[in-house]
């Protein structure tokens, strides 16, 4: 019988303490020794899908204001680390993501109105998985890490190349769930890439509650995993890391935690009131570093889009492109599905034991007493 | 009463029979947990079958009842029919979440999209003589949450048949294992396919009274109602078997032909699943009844110590004793008032 191999392996270098970063927040590049920028259809690529996630985050803000979302977590200021992260997944790649990555699932390609039923509370998951291969979003913090790696093992079984993208907030860091999957993902070697979005709070417990780790990064190496630090407002270095953090992983490289440093400049849900617990100076700091400021200004400054009409005639384009979506959100937002309360019961076991029949009668006549 | 055969099957033989059959009839079955490689684990349930099949289909896992589950979770979502070992009752708490959260209410969350297929093997129960956190009966804690299907054998022909039917289950199957009858055996046959496990069965015809049980406190009851039949007393046994989602009919055609019931398990009796049980047949059955549904169980106290566990662990004797109390009418005395009444 095959027993474990036993040789120590290489234990992985310590990540850096400076965050790697390709363009800075003025929009200039960045020389680094290990990463370089991806070209510039790509950057203009994450450009677009950034402005499209800015405008969704907003529109979803808006109309959970209004009431017509029952509640809406923001993730404005961390379009870079999630898109980014998601536009470097191949097409058999799986997304395993939080309550807080809608607009990872919009650049992923799952519709846009079925990425908000969970908070439309209509239903719990609004989009099949398998479908867009991408987990339903997922609220327990850090519990869907080990779902990704149990995915992917499963692929591998079945001689299948796939990788996954599991997401998962600095405050998840600290579960137990996020210890467990990471060390079963280092143990078994599979291709799974933690992206760690770092946005410096966990609802009002800010990071340095939170961990005394020198980067949440630097967690990777204790599970013999390799830990890459990211600036997460530059969406040039999330795509170059979790890429090579993702073709490393499918060669056999073993898993990584990318942690990429962002913030979350908007309230955490709409019932949330940050003035309580942290400084407007702070959100203003990283207004400053907005992901898109910079993005916008390299496209500019570089002519990525071409002369300066053509660059203004792209960007409009973008620009309407992304409202175009926003506003379909807001029409469709009414067209869910049909809310038929039947539907409580035939989905719970694959067939419905004659408890819920019997409960299933009982809706009923209620339902005709009214 | 009879004697426990010495002969045929043990439990604990017929489950590692049905895992080897499910191992090799489908390939997307594959079976890990800690310990359950070349040890064959800690009861041995696994045992030759790392060997047999390589550790591609059975294999040992890192330490950690949450990430086990959370990782078959993900396996089943692309395909796979993972059974995996918690090795104890009390230590699969840790996985709790993942059981509660996502386990059972994945394909409700999907609306069908995504099944998972998962089998958890949960030994469970005292009377071992195990120290503490290794004898809890915790059935009820999954049969409260919708999703699961909870199921527990209570003989070794159904120890096989269940484990082969909750495998090839396109529910996640909580199957708890009752430890202290690993070792009890029956004439059978293997592979053998008993009721589908959905369905209680009687395991003993009776007349006077029902005597209702599951997983380890079967054998209880059964023991119980022998003693009883010397005595002159007919008592049914019924086997729950599927404990959730539970299909209540045969428990109840039973103690509508008896009108006297008994629930019976090892758990502590307050809040325990007996409740569930006790409370549908007073709902269902409450013209046919005599007396009181009673419930026995364990005293509503922290698992015991070792040598005090056999105070804990409902025996025959119990069993009895709470039949006694079924308010028989030879037991009834005029009440001075033209009427009768219970002394």
């Amino acid at each position: 019988m095959k027993h474990t191999d036993e040789r120590p392996r290489p234990a992985p270098a310590l990540p850096t303490r400076e965050p790697v970063r390709l363009v800075d927040r003025h929009g200039r590049r960045v020389g680094h020794s290990s990463f370089t920028a991806p070209d510039p259809a790509r950057l203009v690529e994450l450009h677009r899908a950034m402005l499209i996630g800015r405008r969704f985050n907003q529109q979803a803000g808006t109309l959970a204001r209004q009431g017509r979302l029952a509640v809406y977590p923001s993730s404005t200021g961390q379009e870079a680390a999630q898109v980014g992260g998601v536009l470097a997944l191949s097409d058999q790649d799986w997304l395993f993501p939080t309550y807080r990555d809608s607009v990872a699932l919009v650049a992923h390609g799952v519709d846009p109105v079925r990425t908000l039923t969970l908070f439309r509370g209509d239903w719990h998951c609004g989009y099949d998985p398998h479908r867009y291969r991408c987990a339903p979003q997922c609220t327990p913090l850090a519990t869907n890490a080990s779902h990704a790696v149990g995915l992917t093992y499963a692929a591998r079984r079945k001689g299948r190349d796939v990788a996954a993208l599991a997401m998962m907030g600095d405050g998840a860091t600290s579960e137990g769930d996020a210890h467990e999957a990471y060390n079963f993902a280092a143990v078994w070697n599979t291709p799974v890439v933690f992206l760690v979005q770092n946005n410096h709070w966990a609802i009002s417990v800010p990071l340095h509650r939170q961990t005394a780790a020198p980067t949440l990064a630097h967690k990777a190496v204790g599970y013999g995993m390799k830990g890459y630090h990211v600036d997460g407002n530059d969406a040039a270095a999330v795509y170059a890391v979790v890429s090579h953090a993702l073709a490393e992983a499918r060669a056999g490289g073993g898993p990584a935690i990318v942690e990429a440093v962002t913030y979350r400049v908007d309230p955490h849900t709409n019932a949330d009131a940050p003035q309580r617990y942290r400084d407007p100076a702070e959100v203003e700091h990283w207004k400053e570093r907005d992901p898109l400021i910079r993005s916008e200004r390299l496209i500019r400054d570089e002519g990525l889009l071409g002369d300066a009409e053509e660059t203004e005639r792209a960007l409009a384009a973008f620009g309407a492109e992304a409202d175009r979506i926003a506003d379909t959100v807001r029409e469709r937002l009414a067209d869910g599905d049909e809310l038929d309360p039947r539907s409580l019961f035939t989905d719970v076991y694959a067939t419905v034991p004659p408890l819920l029949e019997q409960e299933h009668a009982l809706l009923a006549d209620e339902l005709r007493e009214v | 009463m009879a004697a426990a055969p010495t002969t045929g099957v043990s439990m604990g033989e017929a489950l590692n029979r049905a895992l080897r059959d499910a191992i090799a009839d489908d390939p997307d079955v594959l079976v890990y947990g800690e310990d359950v490689g070349p040890l064959g684990g800690v009861f041995r349930v696994t045992d030759g079958l790392a060997g047999e099949f390589g550790e591609e289909r059975v294999f040992d896992s890192p330490l950690a009842e949450s990430g086990i589950v959370g990782t078959a979770i993900g396996m089943a979502m692309y395909g796979l029919r993972p059974v995996v070992e918690l090795q104890f009752d009390a230590f699969a708490y840790p996985a709790f979440e993942q059981v509660v959260s996502h386990l059972a209410k994945m394909r409700n969350r999907t609306r069908g999209a995504v099944a998972l297929p998962v089998v958890l093997r949960v030994p469970y129960g005292g009377g071992i003589g195990g120290v503490e956190h290794h004898s809890d009966s915790s059935e009820a804690y999954y049969t409260h949450t919708p999703g699961l299907r909870v199921v527990t054998p209570g003989t070794p022909a159904d120890a096989y048949s269940m484990l082969r039917e909750a495998v090839e289950c396109d529910d996640p199957v909580v199957f708890l294992e009752p430890k202290r009858r690993y070792w009890s055996r029956q004439e059978v046959d293997l592979p053998v396919r008993t009721e589908p496990m959905a369905t209680p069965v009687v395991r003993r015809p009776g007349t006077d009274a029902t005597l209702i049980a599951y997983g380890p406190m079967v054998e209880t009851a059964l023991e119980a109602a022998e003693t009883a039949a010397a005595e002159g007393r007919s008592l049914e046994v019924v086997d729950v078997r599927q404990l959730a989602p539970l299909d209540d009919g045969v428990v109840t055609a039973s103690v509508r032909r008896t009108g006297r019931a008994v629930v019976v398990h090892e758990a502590s009796v307050f809040g325990g699943y007996g409740a569930e049980l006790a409370a549908r047949i007073g709902e269902r059955c409450f013209h046919y009844l005599e007396a009181p549904v009673l419930r026995v169980g364990g005293l509503d106290v922290p698992y015991p110590p070792p040598k005090l566990e056999h105070h804990h662990l409902p025996d025959a004797h119990r069993v009895l004793a709470a039949v006694d109390r079924l308010q028989w009418e030879s037991e009834w005395v005029d009440d001075g008032d033209g009427g009768r009444t219970l002394p």
